[in-house]
């Protein structure tokens, strides 16, 4: 009726409010769509809240390995960042780290690190977490894959050394055996980890990557995230059932002078910090009931089997990057929608 | 706004208020704005013009055959006519009333409970009645559902009625039965009214007070134990839904022989306050708001409905229409805003799906416009439109808003296929 008048806004509304004489203009209200209420959950809080659980596991690394292991934290947090801001400028998107997301990417590549990694091992790492794992598919969100369990694969492959936790910490003595549990494990068998008594795991009394060691505060950490509604309970708890169980089929029914316990492969390796802050990573996990569960233990299955007769010494890495790239599958399982047609029934 | 609890692994619960206060009465407003709907065909008549004078209960219309119309709440004259375009482009003209102050009542409404009396006077009653689907020969009504709760939070003009207009409601069931020849009625109310609700002489039933259980559908399935099929009506499965006020307006018409040409509006403040009032339909919001002693600055949300399914107005010169169980006054603090983030697949909105819609997928199509690819793979046309999984969004996309309008553009389509055939 008015576009002749062009597009301004009040012609999407040409009902004039009828005049009323001598009255100031009246306010300018918010138009927007329903709901008008929301939970105030954001992205950010959830990521505050993540490295807030992954504290005591941290601390508890920085305390066992000194300043280099602080270095590690810092120098990944931080390269994460900067990646991240980079490739905001480079693609004249608007920046992101203010979701804290590429802080707690740089957060778990760092604690999956061992204290003596070079800086440049763990700038790259940063480097293919953010930019492989995620920004070359579109940021947060579409990552298919989770970005530190990525780069950590790549890593590594690529520099095997790196990783040999046996002789990386060598120089360390903590006050009990500076040895690897899994590594023990896999090239002495049974035989060589009996000095590992379940307690001293939990309590973080054994060699590894610096906020993985320490069992307890993983799960007091991990726990609170549960709690709390920022990770799902089903995947990270039907991770650890898949480990156990698989592991003590392999106990009880293989050689059980090759194969660990369930317990022992509960809390070595990385499987406290796969359970509660790796796999459960949104974008790469699934959302329904039922391929949660599946996820979850088939993760947990993988991991013992390539622990137990695979090549690498823990399988944690490539057992859940494989679920990754399955999950788009294994959301096709969901519940039928309330009405919906099913058509040829 | 009720935020996310502290322990987030059980879903938020949100729930209805069921405790009623009164009802504040308010007095006749100097002017009252009706939006009368255009006729979708595009005919347009003259039977209305600025200067015309109008009777309380008087039926506007158009033309005199007209489907559309709308009741007069007061006496007065016509002193504006303007376009107006609604929701999702529906055009009307609203139609400034300027009252005299005193009623007189037009006379053209008779005693007579007939669907035709129905269909003539009481489409424009306060609740928005339906009777189009008595009519209809393709469908079959085999039960009417009173609903005896409001379908938002916050509101409470329905368990106003129930708990004091019973009577009315009573009245309204037989003016029901008789017009409409249903025998099945039943009235819907939260645990506290059923007592109330069992004088109406409908089959009471109670539901559960926690969001979105007051909804059509969601009565449909927990109370009547009936699933309505995707993409269709609750009248599509033989059921018609009236809410308590429109019955009560029903009882009370056919006993004194006059129209109900008031509301019952549940005005939330911005510090949550909540009053009842009483006003003429028409009633410009403005009004309402000052008898109320809310007041409005700039930036603020004026919601018209309830805070999870009610529409933002964007101007406080509307007037109250016959479906506007609540006005809700928000400031821009308190609001929920939504952002441009994409989709995480954090689940929540998953989990609290009350039909099941594997959410996280279908923002995903929606977002990129694949609106058919949205019905056939991941359910649009299952949505009951609660607006829930907007509000648990980690992202904050507004769902619910691509969910609008990917029905609204799929029904565009269809129109446009149904012409050219
Ligand atoms: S509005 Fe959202 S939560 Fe509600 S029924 Fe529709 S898709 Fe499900
Ligand atoms: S709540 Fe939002 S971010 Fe989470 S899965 Fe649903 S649409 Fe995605």
């Amino acid at each position: 009726m008015s576009s002749e008048k062009g597009l301004i806004p009040h012609d999407l509304f040409p009902w004039k409010p009828a005049k009323v004489s001598g009255k100031a203009p009246q306010e300018k209200l918010i138009v927007a769509h329903a709901p008008h209420w929301h939970d105030g959950s954001k992205i950010s809080t959830k990521n505050y809240n993540i490295m807030i659980a992954a504290l005591p596991a941290v601390l508890f690394g920085i305390s066992q390995y000194g300043a280099p292991a602080l270095g590690v934290i810092a120098l990944a947090m931080g390269s994460a960042m900067v990646w991240e801001l980079i490739m905001n400028l480079a693609m004249g998107k608007p920046w992101s780290i203010g979701d804290a997301s590429a802080a707690v990417t740089g957060l778990l590549l760092g604690m999956l690190m061992p204290a003596t990694a070079p800086w440049w091992v763990i700038a790259l790492g940063t480097f293919i977490a953010i930019m492989v794992g995620k920004q070359i598919f579109g940021g947060i969100g579409f990552n298919p894959l989770n970005p530190p369990l990525l780069a950590l694969a790549m890593l590594v492959i690529s520099f095997k050394g790196v990783f040999d936790f046996d002789e990386a910490l060598r120089h360390y003595d903590l006050g009990f055996a500076m040895a690897y549990p899994l590594g023990q494990l896999k090239y002495f068998g049974t035989a060589a980890i009996g000095k590992f008594s379940v307690g001293d795991l939990v309590m973080g009394k054994q060699a590894g990557a610096v906020g993985s060691t320490f069992g307890l505060g993983l799960i007091l950490g991990g726990l609170y995230l549960l709690l709390r509604g920022y990770i799902r309970w089903e995947i990270s708890l039907s991770f650890l059932a898949g480990v156990f169980v698989t592991a003590l089929l392999f106990n009880v029914l293989g050689d059980s002078s090759k194969y660990a316990g369930p317990f022992f492969h509960l809390f070595t390796g990385y499987t406290l910090v796969a359970a509660f802050f790796l796999l459960p990573e949104d974008s790469s996990s699934p959302a329904n009931f039922i391929p949660m569960l599946l996820f979850g233990a088939l993760a947990g299955f993988l991991t013992v089997l390539i622990r137990n007769v695979g090549a690498y010494v823990d399988g944690v890495p490539f057992s859940i990057l494989l679920m990754n790239l399955a999950n788009p599958l294994f959301d096709k399982i969901r519940p039928k929608a309330i009405g919906k047609v099913v058509e040829n029934a | 706004m009720i935020k996310r609890s502290f322990l987030g692994l059980a879903k938020p619960r949100l729930q209805y208020s069921v405790t009623v206060g009164t009802v504040q009465e308010l007095p006749v407003p100097s002017k009252v704005i009706l939006l009368l709907k255009e006729p979708q065909n595009g005919g347009r008549g003259n039977g209305l013009k600025v200067g015309d004078s109008v009777k309380t209960g008087q039926r506007l219309s158009a033309s005199p055959e007209g489907v559309e119309y709308v009741i007069s709440s007061v006496t007065g004259t016509i002193s504006d006519m303007a376009p107006y375009v609604g929701m999702l482009g529906q055009k009307c003209k609203a139609i400034t009333i300027d009252a005299s102050g005193q009623d007189d009542w037009d006379d053209s409404f008779n005693k007579e409970p007939t669907l035709d009396a129905a269909l003539k006077f009481f489409e424009y009653a306060p609740g928005n009645p339906s009777f189009k689907a008595f009519t209809d020969p393709e469908k079959s009504i085999s039960a009417i559902v009173i609903n005896g709760m409001d379908q938002d939070l916050l509101l409470t003009a329905n368990q106003y009625v129930v708990q004091n207009e019973a009577a009315d409601i009573k009245g309204g069931v037989d003016a029901l039965k008789k017009m409409t020849g249903v025998d099945r009625i039943v009235i819907t109310v939260p645990d506290n009214l059923v007592q109330q609700a069992s004088t109406t002489g409908a089959d009471v039933k109670s539901v559960s007070a926690t969001y979105p259980s007051s909804l059509p559908h969601m009565i449909m399935k927990d109370v009547l134990g009936e699933v309505v099929l995707a993409g269709d009506s609750v009248e599509d499965a033989g059921v018609v839904f009236m809410s308590a006020e429109a019955v009560a307006a029903l009882g009370a018409a056919f006993q004194t022989g006059q129209p109900c040409v008031t509301k019952i509006v549940t005005v939330v403040g911005k510090d949550g306050k909540t009053t009842n009032v009483r006003t003429r339909i028409g009633t410009p919001l403005k009004d309402v708001l000052q008898a109320c002693n809310v007041s409005l600055n700039d930036r603020d949300r004026l919601i018209m409905g309830g805070p999870m399914t009610g529409a933002a107005a964007h101007s406080e010169e509307l007037g109250v229409e016959p479906g506007t169980d609540g006005i809700v006054v928000q400031d821009e603090t308190n609001s929920a805003q939504v952002t441009d983030y994409p989709c995480i697949n954090c689940g929540e909105c998953v989990r609290i799906c009350p039909v099941k819609i594997p959410v996280n997928m279908l923002v995903r199509f929606l977002e990129g416009r694949f609106y058919e690819d949205a019905r056939a793979l991941y359910d649009l046309d299952c949505c009951i439109e609660c607006g829930l999984c907007s509000y648990v969004c980690i992202s904050r996309i507004p769902i619910f808003q691509y969910i609008k309008l990917g029905k609204y553009e799929l029904s565009l389509i269809e129109i446009a296929e149904a012409v050219n055939e």
